[in-house]
């Protein structure tokens, strides 16, 4: 046969397009296609990419566009091709499928009947028009709608049910149409034609929205469906969203503002999160005065037609009363300070001009029990955790370490080191401690210096004992009273060697003071053989311990604190956790510890407010595609034949028939109808 | 000789569905509908719409499901009882679980769930042994241990949802929110549709494949708890407080397990179709359903699943919608969601269309599970995104 020949070739490219081959062939590529969009992060910073895969591979997968594969060209057309390839189906088969719902196929021979796999046959006493009269109340009783034809005698009953079963290919591959119809009215291909022909240009610039220039906006009317996104503070208005387009982003003007007049996180008993959400005022021209509203996760507010989310928070410029204790100097001071998230300012210091950024504050800080703050996760995304699960982690208890602030002082170099300062002491083993956290960049956890709290629960006392410690003339003269004590208990008087070790014992306490211990193990390895090493390190630390000790009883002394039973055991551990946090400066290496007394909490929200006039044609699609899926695989279109012939006083009938699935179902219900008819019969011999 | 109208009523009747049903059906959906009405009348108040929609809709679809398949009317009393003499013993108090012996050794939401695992494991066994030595007594015991273990799955489950209000009332919750509860969950959905071929078939050999996957699940199931702690009552994240819930997470577990079925007896016909080419006599095909059964019950499972699953992923779309400001957003969980649901839709395509059977259908159906598997657990492992309540 060369029929295919004769076609036109637009009858071939249907028969191609409608063929099931490529249909199967579409659904797997598309499904291995969209694998790649799951494993490969999508719409990720490019710097991330490039150091993720390198400047090379970074090229190639930029110019495939698998970092936005779901976007790109070649993915819309493989589900063009789907869409296209699902309609050319249902345009060839579709017509097929409403005549057969509606045609009875009363011209069947008795030949075709007798070879079909459901037969029986029954010659009966009865007239014709008896056993028909009989066949046809018994079908309709079970269902069946039935077409007769009477030709030279032979009546023929064409039964059919369950035709619904035929809508089912209908509904479900129109439904696919439709959603994808739908989709594609959602989806950003008007604005990537705008974009192409130049009417549009994404902004990649971090600038203010307000001096975006008009290339890169888009008015009201003029983009019918979007999904933007716009961090709201408190008490503040916009009329905006933007766009995140790759890596830049348009500016979406809104027919109305938006006011955010609080936002609030709930918590449950445990700590964690309960709920979010926004007070919104919506001020609009077409409203007669403004609306409020609240939104929440799981509860948006739909106005004209544009949809308003709850989808994440942040800080909106929370205001902070702040000390700045000077770590350099021996006058234990504090500098009045404030901040403000998002602000800067600037800090004099030996070490030149330094700059301090305020990056952000929280107001909660909740970890798992039984997870050190180390290894605590200390910077969950806030929007998975207002939309997604990820404090879904099983451990009952978690602990409320309190408010807490991020910044980052950059060294006059342009070196940044980032910290986290808590508000108030974290309790720890039972004492309470001033957290404050640092690391050199992003990708490392903050290592936390531990402030021991003093019994007025402040950081005083350990400021003073670390002035001090600074402070040389002191130092000296505790150094000298403590070598005299232990010359003269043991009975030496040489002044040289007191001078020797109190210039000692300075120098170890400046070491000590600038780099811990491991600057004096430093300077052991550097200094002694390797045989005395242990020796020399036992008595170094002997004598600095020494030093600390009676600065620290000095220190109590000032503070007027009863010493004549001695130093309590509160009092000595107290010490130990000094010691060890001054042992822990030298790397904290900054010149000041910044302390937040008070706050004025202001957050802000992020809103996504969307626009989809597709969502009700999706929706529509889904509905045919459920109640199609369900008609198809639960109803058979069934189909009988009854033929009575006059034989004789009776006549003889058969019963031929078929569905279109499901055989051997089929073939079960045909018995049971054809034995009910034999026992029917039977009884009345 | 003319029919006589009393003679044909007497033959065939007039066949209404409704006049087949029995008193005990009838008494039974009075039961159900007055269990709707009581539930809503006390708890109304922390009800919205569409929960009271879900409420009265659940209730119809049990009275529809225990009509078409009447083993599951016992099954809903046995759950109801047991559930409800649990939560009397409770009161208000959770510390009876500790102290109460029924509640300590059989009712409380833990002990119903390890009694749920080892029945099951125990039922593989007894599928196993009647293999091997097909006798029907051990038959017996091996259905009426699934039907056991079923029952005290979803005891477990309704024992837990009264339990999380007994921490707290915000806590309370429907127990499909973690991967815990939707382990138990897939055991025992995966058991239903099992036992429903089972009763339909007569074909007890395939048990020993369906509980093998659900012994597996068990036994992540126990990892889970005693490794990860997992079985402890959590409060809801604000992405999942909503009536979606309640429907999207049933509808995709019957898909789940359907798939999971499906390649269970792939595998079955795959196995019987091997030891028929050696030996046609073998004992253990005489055993399994024949070929032909096999290939159309996985049909069946695999279109119950789809249906299920296509219900699902709609339902998960709409919720999206509310909670994340979009139908679709190609988050690796809707992406794979939309890849398990392709496979099958070209599966289904490969039988309907194109007239495969048996072997590449079973192999391909087994590949599902894998794919299943993936989207089902392998996203909330590897891939970020929003849809991560099951993280390991």
């Amino acid at each position: 046969m060369n029929k295919s020949r004769q076609q036109k070739p637009a009858g071939l490219w249907l028969e191609f397009l409608g063929s099931m081959n490529l249909a199967i062939t579409m659904l797997v590529v598309i499904a291995v296609a969209s694998v790649i969009g799951t494993v490969l992060q999508q719409n990720q910073p490019y710097q991330d990419y490039i150091i993720k895969f390198g400047p090379y591979w970074h090229e190639i997968f930029k110019v495939l566009d698998l970092y936005d594969v779901y976007g790109a060209v070649w993915f819309l057309l493989l589900l063009g091709f789907l869409l296209l390839s699902t309609s050319v189906c249902v345009y060839r088969n579709g017509p097929g499928m409403l005549r057969d719902m509606r045609h009875f196929r009363l011209n069947m021979k008795e030949k075709s009947l007798r070879v079909m796999r459901n037969f029986r046959e029954w010659t009966l006493n009865d007239s014709p028009q008896q056993v028909e009269q009989t066949f046809t109340q018994y079908f309709n009783n079970k269902g069946y709608r039935a077409r007769r034809k009477e030709h030279e005698g032979v009546t023929i009953l064409a039964l059919m049910k369950g035709q619904m079963n035929r809508l089912g290919y209908l509904f479900t591959h129109v439904g696919i149409v439709v959603i994808c119809i739908g989709g594609l009215m959602d989806g950003n291909l008007g604005l990537s034609i705008k974009e192409w022909l130049g009417g549009i240009k994404i902004e990649k610039r971090d600038i203010a929205a307000k001096e975006v220039p008009p290339i890169s906006r888009l008015g009201p009317g003029e983009n019918w469906s979007f999904r933007g996104s716009i961090t709201l503070p408190e008490d503040s208005v916009s009329n905006m969203v933007f766009l995140n387009i790759r890596d830049g982003y348009l500016v979406q003007e809104l027919p109305f503002a938006v006011e955010l007049k609080e936002f609030r996180v709930e918590h449950y008993a445990s700590g964690q999160p309960k709920s979010f959400e926004s007070d919104l005022v919506i001020h609009d021209d077409q409203l007669e005065e403004p609306m409020e509203e609240t939104i929440a996760v799981n509860h948006p507010l739909i106005y004209r037609g544009y949809a308003i989310y709850q989808a994440s928070f942040s800080d909106g410029g929370t205001k902070m009363q702040l000390k700045a204790w000077p770590l350099f100097d021996s006058n234990p001071q504090p500098i009045e300070l404030d901040g403000k998230v998002a602000a800067r300012r600037q800090i004099e210091t030996p070490n030149g001009v330094m700059t301090i950024e305020f990056e952000n504050f929280k107001e909660f800080n909740v970890f798992p029990a039984d997870e050190e703050l180390a290894v605590a996760p200390d910077k969950v995304e806030q929007s998975e955790m207002v939309r997604g699960g990820t404090m879904g982690q099983s451990s009952k208890k978690f602990t409320n370490y309190g408010p807490s602030f991020t910044f980052r002082v950059r060294q006059p170099n342009g070196e940044a080191r980032e910290f986290v300062n808590y508000m108030v002491p974290v309790r720890q083993e039972g004492r309470y401690f001033f957290l404050s956290g640092m690391r050199e960049s992003q990708a490392e956890p903050f290592r936390y210096l531990h402030i021991p709290a003093d019994d007025k629960m402040s950081v005083d006392r350990f400021m003073r004992l670390h002035a001090w410690l600074n402070d040389e003339a002191r130092v000296r003269r505790i150094a000298e009273q403590s070598a005299r004590q232990a010359m003269s208990e043991a009975n030496m008087q040489d002044k040289q060697m007191l001078q020797n070790i109190v210039t000692s014992m300075v120098r170890l306490t400046s070491e000590f003071n600038r780099g811990g211990y491991q600057a004096i193990d430093q300077r052991i390895q550097q200094t002694v053989p390797e045989q005395q090493q242990m020796k020399v390190a036992e008595t170094y630390l002997k004598i600095l311990n020494t030093v600390l000790e009676n600065l620290y009883w000095e220190l109590l002394q000032a503070e007027g604190v009863a010493l004549e039973q001695g130093i309590s055991p509160e009092q000595g551990r107290w010490f130990e956790d000094a010691v060890n946090a001054l042992a822990s400066m030298g790397p904290y290496s900054s010149p000041f510890y910044l302390q937040m007394t008070d706050f004025d909490l202001r957050q802000a929200s992020g809103l996504q407010i969307t626009r989809s006039p597709g969502k009700n044609v999706v929706y529509l699609g889904c509905v045919m595609l459920m109640i199609g899926v369900f008609l198809m695989f639960y109803i058979t279109h069934q189909r009988l034949w009854v033929m009575i012939r006059p034989e004789g006083q009776g006549s003889r009938v058969m019963l031929a028939g078929m569905g279109n699935r499901n055989q051997t179902d089929f073939s079960k219900g045909f018995d049971s109808l054809a034995d009910e008819l034999d026992r029917h019969y039977a009884s009345r011999q | 000789m003319a029919v006589t109208k009393e003679q044909f009523n007497k033959d065939f009747g007039k066949e209404s569905f409704f006049k087949q049903l029995s008193l005990f059906d009838w008494i039974w959906a009075a039961a159900l509908l007055f269990g709707a009405g009581y539930a809503w009348n006390k708890y109304s108040a922390l009800m919205d719409n569409y929960e009271v929609g879900i409420l009265f809709g659940s209730a119809i679809a049990l009275i529809a499901l225990g009509w078409y398949w009447k083993a599951t009317r016992n099954l809903m009393i046995a759950i109801a009882a047991i559930s409800l003499f649990a939560v009397s013993l409770y009161g208000n108090d959770l510390g009876q679980s500790e102290q109460n012996f029924f509640l300590k050794f059989l009712v409380s939401s833990q002990s119903a769930t390890m009694w749920m695992s080892a029945l099951f494991v125990m039922a593989t066994v007894t599928y196993f042994v009647y293999l091997a030595k097909p006798n029907e007594f051990i038959g017996k015991v091996a259905t009426s241990m699934v039907w056991v273990a079923t029952t005290m799955g979803f005891v477990g489950l309704m024992v837990r949802w009264r339990e999380s209000y007994l921490i707290s009332h915000d806590v309370g919750h429907i127990p499909v929110s973690n991967l815990y509860e939707v382990f138990i969950l897939f055991a025992i959905i995966t058991a239903l549709i099992y036992l429903f071929y089972e009763a339909r078939t007569r074909a007890k050999g395939m048990g020993a494949f369906a509980l093998t996957i659900i012994s597996a699940s068990i036994a992540f199931l126990l990892w889970y708890h005693f490794e990860k702690g997992a079985h402890e009552i959590e409060p809801l994240v604000p992405a999942l407080q909503s009536y979606w819930m309640k429907i999207h997470v049933p509808a995709n577990f019957v898909g789940y397990g359907a798939f999971a079925l499906a390649a269970m007896l792939g595998v079955a016909y795959l196995l019987v179709e091997r030891a028929q080419k050696r030996n046609p006599q073998s004992s253990f095909v005489a055993r399994m359903p024949s070929l032909d059964m096999l290939d159309d019950i996985m049909h069946k499972t695999i279109a119950l699943g789809f249906a299920f699953f296509t219900v699902a992923t709609i339902l998960g779309a709409m919720w999206a919608a509310e909670a994340w400001g979009g139908y679709w957003s190609w988050d690796p969980k809707e992406t794979w969601a939309l890849i398990v649901w392709l496979n099958y839709a070209a599966w289904l395509h490969m039988r309907l269309t194109k007239g495969w059977r048996g072997a590449p259908l079973a192999w391909w159906a087994i590949i599902g599970l894998f794919v299943t598997t993936f989207a089902f657990l392998g996203v909330n492992m590897f891939l970020s995104g929003l849809h991560s309540y099951g993280e390991l």
